[in-house]
């Protein structure tokens, strides 16, 4: 299993043709208490680059993008009951919903760990 | 991600306040509000809220507007532009009172306090030049307005907020709710003078101290040494006010709104009711006879999700109303929200429902506070 990131703090972690979808510490931390977050419904389509989630802190509500395209699996319905997951482990627990990919190729253009640290310390 | 909010056009130069490295040493998120770089949170805003409704927390409100009025006749000149009865306010009282356009709209929220100099009038950060411009062109010459910049502005709130604060000045636990009086702190020997008022905006008991910014830091400093206090930022102080019902200008009121459409004819005095004499009065008396056509209310919303500023508020196919102001309340536990609702679907109890992303959520009308005021009133029991 591989994780990539985005540039809008979104990570990936592929596993075949299919993937986990998540916001990541970074963002977590940005955005502070997070209090209610809307994931996809299971048979959306999503369009890379596309609306995907929502995740709402006390202050403001923020888009979460499809890091790439593809047909949603599964929403993370434990977020519903506690939206605090995605503060407390986001690259984790705390993941938005799963995507079966419709193009693996649109993977090139995401970061790996280490492109996205730097680019986190470069923020 | 993108945080849908934070479009903004910036001002040529966003300012600093008297703290801003105190705010940063402190660990604070800085954003630009009003035209300066102010702290959002420290800790984060959920356990900065609920510290505040529990303990005490500092606010730094430094980019509010500290006018001085001074000269003969100051509080009957300005009656002409606000509601209230400002020339029957006694030494040492305040009042909440509404800046008034013309046609009676409302051009800024305020605090007029008669102090031994004169009225001393807090206005919003965001539109204090304009409130200057507006009330010297308004006021007579022989009025002197004079925007006291060399003074921040702390706000101390929450239920241990006087016991953190009598320690540092003493004797300030004499006061009651909107009363406020001079207070000497620092040694005896050179003791520096505090103005302070028993106010704020968070529905707690608490106060606001006015400090030459020159002395900020050092104020600042003792009262975040009290074990009750801890620093917080604009973020809580927004969640605080809105659990308390307080409007934030800019967005619950603004020009093309008038005091009674804003749900504030209690800053609509008895006397002048009955003199009228301000701008705006027909209508306004007119609302306040008649009933206003739309009415600034609290909506409590089913479920989880956030109801926010600009949401469509509908009955059925029509949209009767809009949001102004939205979001979490931690107190409460839920989202809760402000908004104009048209005359007929605005009695509390009333079932609505609110637009997000396309979707409807059922808001109804509540009373406000969303969290009960606990001020420290003169004559009542405690």
């Amino acid at each position: 299993m591989t994780r990539y990131f985005t540039d809008d703090h979104e990570w990936i972690e592929v596993d075949g043709d299919s993937a986990t979808v998540g916001i990541t510490d970074y963002a977590q931390s940005q955005l502070g208490d997070i209090v209610f977050a809307e994931v996809p419904a299971t048979g959306a389509t999503l369009k890379k680059g596309g609306d995907a989630a929502v995740v709402e802190s006390v202050k403001a509500a923020s888009d979460v993008y499809a890091p790439v395209s593809g047909t949603v699996i599964e929403g993370n319905g434990a977020l519903e009951g506690d939206p605090a997951l995605v503060n407390s482990d986001p690259e984790g627990e705390g993941w938005f919903f799963k995507i079966t990919l419709s193009d693996t190729s649109e993977l090139d253009s995401l970061m790996d760990a280490a492109a996205y640290k730097a680019f986190v310390d470069g923020l | 991600m993108s945080e849908e909010d934070e479009f903004e056009l910036e001002p040529i130069e966003i300012l600093e306040l008297p703290l801003d490295t105190w705010h940063r040493d402190k660990g604070a998120r800085m954003v630009e509000f009003a035209g300066y770089h102010m702290p959002i949170q420290y800790e984060g805003i959920m356990a900065e809220h609920i510290w505040t409704r529990e303990n005490a927390g500092l606010f730094d409100v430094s980019h509010m507007g500290q006018l001085m009025l001074t000269g003969d006749g100051a509080a009957e000149a300005l009656e002409a532009l606000v509601p209230g009865d400002i020339s029957a306010l006694k030494e040492g009282k305040m009042r909440y009172s509404l800046l008034l356009a013309e046609d009676g709209g409302v051009l800024d929220d305020m605090m007029i306090t008669a102090a031994p100099m004169g009225l001393y009038v807090v206005v919003n950060g965001a539109v204090k030049w304009d409130d200057m411009g507006y009330l010297r062109e308004y006021l007579p010459d022989e009025i002197t307005i004079n925007n006291m910049e060399d003074r921040a502005l702390l706000a101390l709130q929450g239920p241990k907020a006087v016991d953190a604060l009598k320690r540092v000045v003493p004797g300030v636990d004499a006061l009651f709710f909107m009363e406020a009086g001079l207070f000497f702190w620092g040694p005896q020997t050179d003791p520096e003078p505090l103005w302070i008022s028993r106010s704020g905006y968070t529905g707690e008991d608490g106060f606001e101290i006015s400090v030459p910014a020159s002395h900020a830091q050092k104020l600042a400093d003792q009262l975040c040494a009290q074990p009750e206090v801890k620093p917080i930022g604009l973020g809580a102080r927004d969640s605080l006010r809105l659990e308390a019902g307080l409007p934030l200008y800019g967005h619950d009121m603004n020009p093309d709104i008038d005091p009674i459409e804003a749900s504030a004819a209690f800053a609509v005095s008895k006397r002048r009711r009955a003199e009228g004499g301000f701008f705006g009065s027909d209508r306004i008396l007119n609302a306040l006879a008649n009933g206003p056509a739309r009415k600034l209310v609290g909506l409590s919303v089913e479920g989880k999700m956030p109801v926010r500023e600009g949401a469509a508020v509908f009955a059925g196919a029509a949209q009767v109303g809009v949001i102004t102001s939205g979001g979490f309340a931690p107190s409460v536990g839920a989202p809760i929200a402000m908004g104009y609702i048209d005359a007929g679907h605005n009695a509390t109890g009333s079932t609505l429902e609110a637009e997000v992303r396309g979707k409807r959520v059922s808001v109804t009308v509540s009373s406000l506070p969303f969290v009960p005021h606990h001020y420290h009133r003169k004559g009542a029991q405690t």
